[in-house]
């Protein structure tokens, strides 16, 4: 082992990929400091530079931004040039001077990880992969839905029920042949992760919850990768470039990981999907186009060094809120942080080993506190005999902006968010709302419904309370509809809108 | 300086609520306020002080635990003072100034 001498300790006993990803992240080093003294020189190079026509704007560019798209370049990665048409596919980009010809091959040389081809990731993907990104990784395991399609652009009605990964590629591909599309048709999980990540120079994180978001972020920090971090609900986005640069370099501090900001997951019950909450196209979207420049930002050596400037005094964090003026908002938060579990006992370990995601973020269980004989099925809803008197009453205890969409027909509207907030109020204009319906005939009988059947559970229980302090609610309560809307559409109504 | 005529005078500042931590708070995403400049206690009005009166004061829903867990802002809420993350600027210690913007913003998973 005699020619080892002067190797440093760490590297000792790392294996041949990871030594194949050290020998990778020093080459792109390198060129990096080869773009900055070139880039430095004419600057520092004497009055002459400075001095010279200052009034003619074109020679001076060329005197800051020497052949940086052509004769400049000799180390051997740049020995490679484009095929005929590459030149003219991207040749709008190509001659912005903050691409060039070496940014071109940049682009062609990287491979970026798309995790989660939903709102986000599609437009991502589909700015990657026109743009010339060489290999695109697509992870997702699920299949596409039609309720996908109002924002996820890259998939079409044609391909719903496929594998998202699929209908990607199918989609990328028509768009551009050029490049490679790796497919990953499964989640990501602890066992897979790092090994999915390692692959790849950048990874998008394009997931749609906390345990995820989590996962991609240590699984970066482990492969040693910057990750474009973009999330979206309703009517705003947020967007964020994590570990970068994933190791510290001369001239700047490794940056924050995930867990370097937010330590501690959110509660459970605090969280909101796009699937309860709703997103919009658009707001979606635009966070995703966003990703795909960050990604280029990082990739691009010339427009790196602009970045590296603006976030010297912290991470930047963007906000965007769609009915907000002005729409973005840019904040500033800490760095990486000096006890974070993923950058330190993570990190030196290289391994996620079996960490428990769903159990760190806690899951929001469903609701179950009714027992069975307060809980009615839909069909036995259905069968009541109007011979055995009225059915029940049904109370839909959705917001008001979903029973607009659709609603069981002679049922009445007091949202869960009203009853939670005052129930003496809500339960009040129940009575009222019964009364001028013509149901004259009190005491009657009541049952709540929702969209799952977990809210409608809340609601008897509010209802059973308020109950015993106000003698003034005749009603009798029969209990809630098992399963909701869901199970009515399963059981009774396949034409109600699964919306 | 004369601290009783400071007091007297209140601390007006700008609270923002966004990623949906609005809905706990009347649905209103600014709330400009008047604090008083010293606490019960004579010393200046930092943070621990603005978050226990927005519990006390503001907050229009009843579940606390949406925005406050153990005596301080929830896991999953960035709290900006004039745009940058209160750990920055000392946290439940930064005593506010006349003006100061803060802002809460609930952290998004969706995608
Ligand atoms: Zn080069
Ligand atoms: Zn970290």
């Amino acid at each position: 082992m005699a020619e080892l001498q002067g190797l440093p300790e760490e590297y000792r006993d790392m294996s041949l990929e990871e030594l194949h990803r050290e020998i990778r992240r020093m080459e792109q080093l390198i060129r990096l400091l080869k773009d900055k003294v070139e880039l430095s020189e004419p600057r520092t190079s004497g009055p002459d530079t400075q001095d010279v026509d200052l009034h003619s704007t074109q020679k001076t560019e060329t005197q800051t931004l020497p052949c940086r798209t052509n004769t400049a370049r000799k180390e051997p990665g740049c020995t490679r040039s484009l095929k005929v048409q590459e030149y003219k596919r991207y040749g709008r980009q190509m001659i912005m001077p903050e691409v060039g010809l070496s940014g071109q091959l940049a682009l062609k040389k990287a491979r970026v990880l798309i995790v989660g081809l939903g709102g986000l990731g599609s437009p991502a993907a589909a700015y990657l992969a026109a743009a010339g990104i060489g290999t695109i990784g697509l992870v997702d395991g699920d299949k596409v839905e039609l309720s996908n399609l109002h924002r996820q652009i890259i998939h079409t009605a044609d391909n719903e029920g496929m594998e998202k990964v699929d209908s990607a590629r199918k989609f990328l591909h028509s768009l551009n042949k050029e490049i490679k599309l790796v497919a990953h048709p499964y989640h990501l999980s602890s066992k897979n992760a790092v090994e999915t990540l390692e692959e790849y120079d950048v990874v998008l994180d394009c997931t749609d919850r906390p345990a995820t978001r989590y996962l991609v972020s240590d699984a970066a920090v482990i492969a040693k990768i910057p990750l474009v971090h973009g999330s979206a609900l309703q009517t705003e986005g947020q967007l964020m470039v994590l570990n970068n640069p994933p190791i510290a370099t001369a001239s700047k501090k490794k940056g924050p990981c995930y867990r370097c900001i937010w330590p501690k997951p959110p509660p459970p019950q605090s969280i909101l999907t796009c699937g309860e909450g709703g997103i919009l196209g658009p707001v979606v979207g635009v966070i995703g186009v966003l990703m795909a420049m960050e990604t280029m930002k990082i990739l691009l050596p010339a427009l790196r060094t602009n970045a590296d400037e603006s976030t010297r005094k912290g991470t930047p964090f963007l906000l965007y809120s769609a009915y907000l003026n002005p729409s973005f908002k840019s904040v500033t938060m800490r760095g990486a942080r000096e006890n974070c579990l993923a950058c330190t006992t993570m990190a030196n370990g290289r391994t996620l080993k079996n960490y428990g995601y769903d159990t760190f973020c806690g899951l929001s269980c469903p609701v179950n506190i009714l027992p069975p004989d307060e809980r009615m099925e839909p069909k036995a809803y259905r069968s009541i005999s109007p011979t055995s008197g009225p059915a029940p009453i049904l109370v839909d205890v959705r917001e008001n902006t979903q029973y607009n969409i659709c609603h069981i027909e002679n049922s009445i509207n007091i949202p869960w968010s009203t009853i939670r907030e005052d129930p003496a109020d809500a339960f009040q204009s129940m009575n009222k709302h019964i009364q001028h319906n013509g149901s004259s005939q009190v005491p009657c009988e009541i049952c709540f419904i929702c969209r799952f059947g977990n809210d409608s559970q809340l609601a008897v229980r509010r209802f059973r309370e308020q109950q015993q302090k106000d003698s003034g609610l005749k009603f009798t309560c029969k209990g809630d509809i098992r399963g909701g809307l869901k199970a009515w559409r399963e059981q009774v109504d396949p034409e109600f809108p699964d919306y | 300086m004369d601290t009783d005529s400071k007091s007297a005078q209140g601390l007006p500042i700008v609270v923002e609520f966004s990623g949906g931590l609005e809905l706990l708070f009347s649905n209103q995403r600014k709330h400009k306020l008047s604090l008083p400049s010293r606490d019960g206690k004579g010393h200046a009005t930092n943070m621990a002080y603005l978050v226990r009166y927005l519990c006390d004061n503001l907050m229009s829903d009843a579940r606390q635990d949406m925005f406050v867990v153990d005596d301080t802002v929830r896991p999953g809420v960035l709290v900006l003072i004039n745009d940058a993350d209160w750990e920055l600027e000392g946290e439940h210690q930064y005593e506010l100034k006349k003006n100061d913007n803060v802002l809460f913003v609930s952290t998004l998973h969706g995608g």
